[in-house]
C-alpha cells in the first residue's frame, strides 16, 4: 500500500491546483488591465477567486459516492428552480436568468452546468454500460429538459455549456458511434426549427457572425472590435497595459467577456499559445483523472465536468476571434465575475474528489 | 462465474471509457489548434492590417485654424485685425441640471432667449465633453464680473477666440469686404481640407480676392481619442502656417478726406495712381459697418441695409453705372483727333443748340445762348455740348464705340477684388441685340456728351484719366500691393504690374488735350476754375453733368423744381501735378447738381491732401 502524501489526505490534486492558480493570476494580471487599472477591481476578484477556492477545498472533500447519492435531487432542485425563474416574471434586458434570495442574486441554469453531468454519470452509472438505446433517449431528456429551460431565458451559451457536458457523459459511456452520427443528422435536420426559436438578438448574434461588417457600429461592433484588438497584438503584443484598443475604450465588455482580446492584443500570439497550452493542461490533468477514476460514476462526471471547461474556453475564444456566435461566455477564471469563478471552482473540487477518492479494489470487490 | 464475468465487465468497461476519453482529448487538441491556426491567421498573417485598423481607430487628425493675416493700408494702419472676443461656454458632461445652470448664471450675466435657444440646439450637435457656446461677445464688464463668480461654475468657462475686426468700420468697408461663417457656396471654391479648423472665409472685397494669402495653411494635430472620441494626448503636431499680412495700396488720409467729402451724399471716388495702378482712396458713400457680417448680422439689420434707398452695400465704385456726361469729352476729342475729324484748329459756331439736318429736334447746349466760336481746346474747357454733337456726329456711332473701347470703357477693369461692373457703350450691334430696334443718328449725337444708353463705372473713369495722364498707358488698378508674412516679416509683391498701351494717339495729341484739361481748371473760362485758384500744383480735369431725366424740349432744368433724387449727377475727372501726375481721380456726386460745383472742388481736397508736399519743377 503506497504511502499517501499530505495533498492526497486533504484531497488536493496538486498538478490541478497548479494550473488553476496559474491561471488565476494571469486573470488578474489581465483584469488589472482590461478594467482600466483599477485595483478595487483585481482586489474583489481576488477575493472572489480565494473564497472559490475554499469552495474547491470543501467540495474535495466530499466522496464521489455521496455525490452520486445526491445527484437526483440536485438536478431535480435546478429544473425546479429554473422553472421559478421563467415564472419569476421578465425583467431586465431580454433575458431573465437571476434569482434574488437576498443576499445575493443566484443563477439556477449555473447549478446544471454540475447537475446535468452528475445526473447522467448518475443514469448511466446505475446500469450497464454502454447503456442500452432505451436509457441513451431517456438520457436524452434529463440532458434536454434543462438546455431548453436554460435557451428559452434565453442564455444560449450557459445552453450549449449544459448540453456539451450531458452529451460529453453519453459519449464517454461508450454509445455507438451508429448512434452518435444518426443524431447529428437528426440535430441537422433540427437547425431550421431551432433558428425559429431564437430570439431576435440570437439570429443577429448568429447573422452578425456570418458577416459582421454588414452592421460595423452596431450588432458586429462587438467582433470587428475584438478582431481588430488581437490581430493588432501581433506576435509579441503590444505589452501589458499598452493595448489600445482595450485602453481607449473601443473594446466592449473588456473586462468580461471579450478579455481575451484585450490579452491577444497585449500579449500577442505567444501569450495567446501558452494560454491555450495552460487550459490544455488543466483539461488533459482532468481527462487523465476521468480515464483513472476508479468507479464508472466519476470517470463519467470527470469527463463530463471537465467538457464543461472545454467548451468554456473554445466558446469564449472562438467567438471573441470571431469564429463563432457572440453567446455570452467568460474566458474561465480570467473573465471578471464571480458566478463562472465559483462554478468552475465546484467543477474542479469534484475532479479532486474523484481524483483522490481511492477506495481499496479489494474492498469494494 | 458470475463475479468473474462482472470483472471481465469492468475491464472492458473501462478500456472503452479510456478510449473514448482519449477520442474526446484528441478532439478537444484538435479544436484547439483550429482555435491557434485562426489566431496565427489574425496576429500575423493579418497583422498589418489589423494593425492599420487600430491606429485609424485611435488617431485622429484634429485641424488647428491658422491665424488669418492682418490687412493694413499703405502706410501701416490697421483695418483688418484679429481681436479676441470673450465667449461663455458650457461643458454639458460636468453639469447635472443644465436648466438650474442656465438660471444661475442668467442672474449674472443678461442671456437672452436667442442665446438659450441656439444654446440648447448646438448642445445636441456636440457631445458630452465638448464646450457649448451660451454667449457670444461678452463685454468686458460681463467678463470681470463672471470671473468673479466663476469659482460657482466649475462647467463654465470664459474663452477667448480670435475674431476679425475691422477698426476703421465703415471706413474701408467697400476695399476690404468681410469675413462672415464659412457656408456651403464657400466650401466649393477652396480646398476643404485647408478649411478643416477654420470658422470664418473672406466674402468679400479684398478678404475674399486675397482669401489664399490671408487664411494661411492650416495645421494638424494628431491625437489619440477613445471610443467617445475624448483626446488623451497629442501624438504629433503640425502648426498651421499664419495667413500673411496684406499692405493695400490705400493711403488712408486720403481715403478719410474722401470719405469725408461724401459724407451724406451718395456717391463714388476712386484715386489712383497713374504710374502703376494703385488705387490710393476707393469710397462708396454710403457705406456700411462690416464688423455685423463677422459673426453672422441678425435679420433686422440687414434688411434695414438692404432696402435702404441710399443701397450702403452696393459698392457704387465697381458696381455703380453712371453716365459720363461731359467727362467722356477728352477721350471723344481725343478720337476724333485721331481719325482726323477734327484739327485742334478747326472751329465751329455754338448758337446754343445743334440740329441734324432734315430733323427739327433741337439738341440744347447746356449754354443756352451758345458758346460762339468754338476750337477744340474751347470745347473742353468750356464743355462746349455743340461741338461735340458735332464731333460725334462726324465720327460716326462705329468711330466714337471703337475709341471709347480703347479707353478701357464697356470692358471690366480687372480690378484685383473683382466685383465690377461692365459699363455699357451702345452700338447699333448691341441695339438690335437688345433692343430689336435700328440706331437712330440722334442716339449718336446723345453720345457724344455722354449721355444717353453710355455707361460707366466711377473705376473705369479712374482708370481712363489715369491713361491720359501717363499718355496711353493703362494699368489693371489694385488694392493690394505687399504681403508680409507674420513670423518672418518677408514682404513680397503681390502685383505684377499690368498696363497695356493705347498705341493710336501721337504724342502731340496726348498734350493738346492735357492742355485742354489744365484750362478747363486754370483756364480763365474753365468750368472748374472756382477748384483751381492758389493750387501750388497744376491740375488737368474735367467736369461733368449727367442728367437723371431727359428734359422737353422747351422745358428748362430748374434744380429746385426737380425731387433730390431726380437731380443731375456731378461728375469730376481729373489728374495732378498735370506735368507729372501722380494721382487722377474721379469724383461722382449722385444728384449732387453741376460738376463744377458738387465733385470738383473735392478732387481738389484730395490733391491738396496727397500733394501737400509737391514743389513745382
Amino acid at each position: 500500500m503506497e504511502k499517501r502524501t499530505v495533498a492526497q489526505k486533504l484531497h488536493i490534486d496538486m498538478p490541478l491546483l497548479f494550473g488553476i492558480v496559474v491561471l488565476c493570476c494571469i486573470g488578474l494580471v489581465v483584469l488589472y488591465s482590461a478594467g482600466g487599472q483599477n485595483l478595487h477591481l483585481v482586489i474583489r476578484q481576488a477575493v472572489i477567486m480565494t473564497v472559490a477556492l475554499l469552495l474547491l477545498f470543501l467540495t474535495a472533500q466530499i466522496n464521489p459516492y455521496q455525490l452520486q447519492r445526491w445527484s437526483i435531487w440536485f438536478y431535480l432542485l435546478g429544473i425546479i428552480l429554473l422553472i421559478i425563474v421563467l415564472l419569476a416574471g421578465y425583467t431586465g434586458k431580454g433575458a431573465q436568468r437571476w434569482l434574488n434570495l437576498g443576499l445575493f442574486r443566484f443563477q439556477p441554469s449555473e447549478l446544471m452546468k454540475l447537475g446535468v453531468p452528475m445526473v447522467m454519470a448518475w443514469f448511466i452509472a446505475g446500469s450497464q454500460v454502454p447503456p442500452n438505446i432505451g436509457r441513451v433517449l431517456l438520457g436524452c431528456v434529463f440532458i434536454i429538459v434543462p438546455v431548453l429551460l436554460i435557451a428559452k431565458q434565453p442564455d444560449l451559451g450557459t445552453a450549449v455549456l449544459v448540453g456539451a457536458a450531458g452529451f460529453a457523459v453519453l459519449f464517454i459511456s461508450g454509445i455507438s458511434w451508429r448512434f452518435i452520427i444518426s443524431v447529428m443528422v437528426l440535430i441537422a435536420s433540427a437547425m431550421p426549427v431551432i433558428w425559429y426559436f431564437m430570439h431576435d438578438y440570437q439570429k443577429r448574434r448568429v447573422l452578425t457572425f456570418l458577416n459582421p461588417e454588414q452592421d460595423p457600429l452596431g450588432a458586429g461592433y462587438h467582433t470587428i472590435q475584438a478582431k481588430i484588438a488581437i490581430g493588432s497584438g501581433g506576435l509579441f503584443g503590444k505589452g501589458w497595459l499598452n493595448g489600445t484598443q482595450s485602453h481607449l475604450e473601443f473594446l466592449p465588455e473588456r473586462s468580461t467577456d471579450f478579455i481575451f482580446a484585450v490579452f491577444s492584443e497585449e500579449f500577442g500570439l505567444m501569450g495567446v499559445v501558452l494560454l491555450i497550452a495552460i487550459y490544455g493542461y488543466v483539461i488533459g490533468r482532468g481527462l487523465w483523472i476521468a480515464m483513472n477514476a476508479q468507479e464508472t460514476f466519476g470517470k463519467l462526471l470527470a469527463s463530463g465536468l471537465i467538457m464543461t471547461l472545454f467548451v468554456y474556453v473554445f466558446v469564449n475564444i472562438g467567438m471573441v476571434s470571431g469564429q463563432l456566435p457572440v453567446v455570452g461566455v467568460p474566458l474561465p477564471l480570467i473573465s471578471l465575475g464571480g458566478t463562472s469563478i465559483v462554478t468552475l471552482m465546484l467543477v474542479f473540487g469534484i475532479l479532486m474528489s474523484i481524483s483522490t477518492h481511492r477506495r481499496m479494489l479489494s474492498s469494494q470487490v | 462465474m458470475s463475479i468473474q464475468f462482472e470483472f471481465k465487465d469492468i475491464v472492458e468497461e473501462t478500456r472503452q471509457v479510456k478510449r473514448r476519453v482519449l477520442i474526446t482529448g484528441i478532439a478537444m487538441l484538435l479544436l484547439f489548434g483550429f482555435l491557434i491556426t485562426r489566431l496565427i491567421y489574425l496576429q500575423i498573417i493579418q497583422h498589418d492590417h489589423f494593425i492599420t485598423l487600430s491606429q485609424n481607430n485611435r488617431v485622429k487628425v484634429v485641424p488647428i485654424a491658422p491665424i488669418r493675416g492682418l490687412i493694413y493700408s499703405r502706410d501701416g494702419v490697421l483695418l483688418a485685425e484679429n481681436q479676441p472676443a470673450f465667449s461663455l461656454e458650457v461643458i454639458p458632461e460636468k453639469v447635472n441640471d443644465l436648466d438650474v445652470l442656465l438660471s444661475e448664471i442668467s442672474l449674472i450675466i443678461d442671456i437672452r432667449e436667442d442665446d438659450i435657444a441656439r444654446f440648447w440646439k448646438s448642445l445636441r450637435e456636440k457631445r458630452r465633453f465638448e464646450s457649448v457656446p451660451l454667449k457670444f461677445n461678452l463685454n468686458e464688464a460681463e467678463v470681470a464680473r463672471f470671473s468673479v463668480q466663476n469659482h460657482r461654475f466649475p462647467a463654465v468657462e470664459v474663452i477667448a477666440r480670435p475674431y476679425r475686426r475691422y477698426p476703421e468700420n465703415e471706413l474701408t468697408a467697400h476695399i476690404i469686404g468681410y469675413v462672415g461663417r464659412i457656408d456651403d457656396n464657400d466650401l466649393q471654391t477652396v480646398d476643404v481640407s485647408n478649411y478643416l479648423g477654420s470658422t470664418h472665409i473672406g466674402k468679400i472685397g479684398v478678404e475674399k480676392a486675397y482669401e489664399n494669402i490671408l487664411h494661411g495653411q492650416v495645421g494638424h494635430q494628431q491625437v489619440e481619442v477613445n471610443a467617445q472620441g475624448r483626446v488623451i494626448r497629442v501624438l504629433e503636431r503640425t502648426p498651421p502656417i499664419p495667413g500673411k499680412n496684406i499692405f493695400l495700396t490705400i493711403d488712408i488720409g486720403l481715403q478719410k478726406i474722401a470719405m469725408k467729402s461724401l459724407q451724406g451724399k451718395r456717391g463714388a471716388i476712386v484715386a489712383m495712381d497713374p504710374a502703376n495702378g494703385d488705387i490710393l482712396a476707393l469710397v462708396s458713400a454710403p457705406s456700411y459697418d462690416p464688423n455685423l457680417f463677422v459673426n453672422g448680422i441678425d435679420y433686422e439689420t440687414y434688411n434695414s441695409l438692404l432696402s435702404s434707398k441710399d443701397t450702403p452695400l452696393v459698392n457704387r465704385a465697381l458696381q455703380g453705372t453712371y453716365p459720363p456726361g461731359s467727362t467722356i469729352k477728352p477721350f471723344l476729342g481725343l478720337t476724333a483727333l485721331t481719325y482726323g475729324i477734327r484739327e485742334p484748329d478747326d472751329t465751329i459756331w455754338c448758337p446754343g443748340w445743334y440740329r441734324l439736318k432734315g430733323s427739327s429736334h433741337l439738341y440744347r447746349d447746356w449754354k443756352r445762348e451758345g458758346h460762339g466760336e468754338v476750337d477744340f481746346n474751347y470745347a473742353i474747357m468750356q464743355s462746349c455740348d455743340v461741338y461735340y454733337y458735332d464731333t460725334a456726329n462726324d465720327l460716326g456711332i462705329t468711330r466714337l464705340h471703337d475709341g471709347l473701347v480703347n479707353f478701357g470703357f464697356s470692358n471690366k477693369t480687372g480690378i484685383d477684388i473683382g466685383g465690377e461692373a461692365a459699363g455699357l457703350l451702345p452700338s447699333p450691334e448691341w441695339k438690335r441685340k437688345t433692343y430689336d430696334q435700328p440706331w437712330y443718328p440722334g442716339e449718336t449725337l446723345i453720345a457724344g456728351i455722354g449721355q444717353g444708353s453710355l455707361l460707366v463705372t466711377p473705376l473705369q473713369l479712374v482708370n481712363a484719366t489715369a491713361s491720359l495722364a501717363n499718355n496711353g498707358k493703362l494699368y489693371a488698378p489694385h488694392l493690394a500691393a505687399v504681403s508680409a508674412d507674420q513670423i518672418s516679416h518677408e514682404r513680397n509683391d503681390i502685383q505684377t504690374i499690368r498696363s497695356s498701351e493705347i498705341g493710336i494717339y501721337q504724342a502731340a495729341q496726348w498734350e493738346i488735350i492735357k492742355q485742354a484739361m489744365i484750362d478747363v481748371v486754370h483756364g480763365e473760362r474753365g468750368t472748374a476754375r472756382g477748384s483751381g485758384y492758389n493750387s501750388k500744383f497744376r491740375m488737368a480735369g474735367k467736369t461733368g453733368t449727367a442728367q437723371v431725366i431727359a428734359i422737353a424740349q422747351d422745358e428748362e432744368y430748374k434744380e429746385e423744381d426737380i425731387p433730390e433724387e431726380l437731380q443731375d449727377h456731378a461728375l469730376f475727372i481729373a489728374f495732378a501735378p498735370a506735368e507729372e501726375p501722380s494721382i487722377a481721380v474721379a469724383v461722382i456726386v449722385e444728384n449732387g447738381g453741376s460738376g463744377s460745383s458738387s465733385a470738383a472742388p473735392i478732387a481738389r481736397q484730395l490733391f491738396d491732401y496727397y500733394l501737400a508736399g509737391y514743389q513745382e519743377g
